[in-house]
């Protein structure tokens, strides 16, 4: 099934998708890599406001490439970053925040249980950095530019951005660990 | 051209062949992802080369990097035993670096390893990596090669018992089922055999620059098991999980067997510029 969704997400909106359908987002998404994820949760355990809405928010694993011209900030390249480093801090942030959809490379590892009922996990194809650049409208802020261009939270505008494919769903199906467990048997059958 | 390589030539030349490598991916590359993408079987892992193939054109089209990750640099340098040089060539690349990091654009990307301050103009101590070789001849050939960090976690280096020689293939089938989607499948798996600690992990990324049929057959009997494994492109499952194996080898101490695997994603970019001797 094809979907086409757009931001701030509702539980709704996520809970119908099942692990293998194809996603177009239009809207904001967040990037946030390591560091940001980091501090998120520092703020929140500090008791501080975050200078971003995380409600219904799409958090995209991506340190993108940008060029600051007159000012404005334009995107050069924005492909995804390997999700698994983010695998420790997501359960925490959904824990405390109401993400509705995780958008990375790679799949993660050990998160399902903690995306059920509220959040899917989607993977963008891995290196197309060009391709998605041409889905970005605009880049409206940039936050915590001191931890540096790859791992500041940029808020970038997207439109029909995707096809993303639904890697984990809202009811504990993961595609790539499937995948990764069929590909052990067969390795360990060989 | 016999001409005098100078300072100014090596930092333009550079500058260029870093923009080649980092928005341009070498036509075997391309060849062989358009021929996986005819042999899928499976729709995502078709949608997910088709999307690739398209980036490579778009990045292309627009002068602009295939990956946001632009890596780090590394570069191979041949230098002619003839050739008379006398300027600093490690400052030239170094200053080709913090320019094509401006002009490409590039990411920056180096950081110190510990207190991780980013240096914004992708050098700091150690980087670029510049390895130097002498060879015949009064040229200067100077390759670049981006190495980007989502398949360079999923390397591996073992130092092996000289009697598991015969797990070497298992070896490598399993570091690269463990590293799934991570690294961007289809990848490229440079192996070294051999040599010593370091050397090893120098045989295996230096054979990331043989062309991707370049293969004997015991590097194809190697690939078949890994692309039997189902991983797919990206690791969401196909018949493409990797498109090359290359194993380079090296003597080495008759009490080691050191085997390195560097994984390369599907963008293998590297480019090269020769100066001087009779071209």
């Amino acid at each position: 099934m094809e979907y086409h969704l757009n931001t701030p997400l509702k539980k709704e909106d996520v809970e119908q998708l099942d692990a293998g359908d194809i996603v177009y987002l239009t809207g904001t998404v967040l990037t946030a890599r390591d560091e940001a994820h980091a501090r998120i949760l520092e703020m929140h355990e500090e008791g501080l406001e975050l200078p971003f809405e995380l409600e219904g928010a799409a958090i995209y694993h991506c340190g993108p490439l940008m060029q600051q011209i007159e000012g404005k900030w334009i995107v050069v390249a924005a492909g995804p970053t390997t999700s698994d480093r983010m695998s420790k801090m997501t359960p925490d942030l959904l824990e405390h925040f109401k993400v509705r959809a995780l958008v990375g490379k790679g799949g993660m590892n050990n998160v399902a249980e903690s995306l059920k009922g509220k959040c899917i996990y989607l993977a963008y194809t891995g290196g197309c950095a060009a391709l998605a650049a041409g889905s970005i409208k605009n880049v409206p802020q940039v936050h915590w530019l001191d931890l540096g261009m790859p791992e500041a939270v940029w808020e970038l505008e997207v439109v029909e951005f995707g096809p993303l494919i639904v890697g984990i769903d809202t009811k504990g199906n993961d595609l790539f660990t499937s995948i990764k467990e069929k590909a052990r048997e067969s390795f360990l059958k060989k | 051209m016999t001409g005098k390589i100078t300072y100014d030539a090596v930092v333009k030349a550079t500058i260029d062949t870093i923009k080649e490598a980092e928005t341009l991916l070498p036509d075997d590359v391309i060849k062989a992802l358009e021929t996986a993408k005819k042999n899928e079987s499976s729709n995502v892992a078709r949608s997910q080369i088709e999307a690739i193939l398209k980036n490579i054109e778009i990045a292309g089209n627009n002068s602009i990097p295939l990956c946001q990750d632009t890596g780090i640099l590394i570069f191979y340098v041949d230098i002619g035993r003839d050739l008379h040089i006398d300027f600093d060539l490690k400052g030239a690349i170094l200053e080709a670096t913090r320019i094509a990091t401006q002009q490409v654009p590039l990411r920056p990307n180096a950081v110190d390893p510990l207190t991780r301050n980013n240096s914004s103009d992708n050098t700091g101590e150690g980087l670029p990596d510049i390895k130097y070789d002498f060879v015949e001849g009064e040229h200067l050939k100077i390759t670049v090669a981006p190495k980007g960090a989502g398949s360079e976690n999923m390397s591996v280096l073992k130092m092996m018992n000289p009697t598991e020689l015969k797990s070497i293939d298992d070896f490598i089938v399993e570091t690269v089922l463990n590293a799934g989607g991570r690294p961007c499948p289809p990848v490229i798996v440079g192996v070294g055999i051999g040599g010593s600690f370091d050397k090893a992990a120098r045989l295996a990324k230096s054979s990331l620059l043989r062309t991707v049929d370049d293969m004997n057959d015991e590097e194809k009997a190697v690939l078949s098991r890994i692309n039997s494994l189902g991983i797919g492109p990206m690791g969401l499952g196909g018949d493409t999980t990797a498109l090359a194996v290359h194993l380079n080898t090296s003597h080495c101490h008759t009490a080691s067997l050191p085997v390195a695997i560097n994984i390369q994603c599907w963008a293998n970019r590297h480019a090269s510029v020769t100066l001087g001797g009779d071209e």
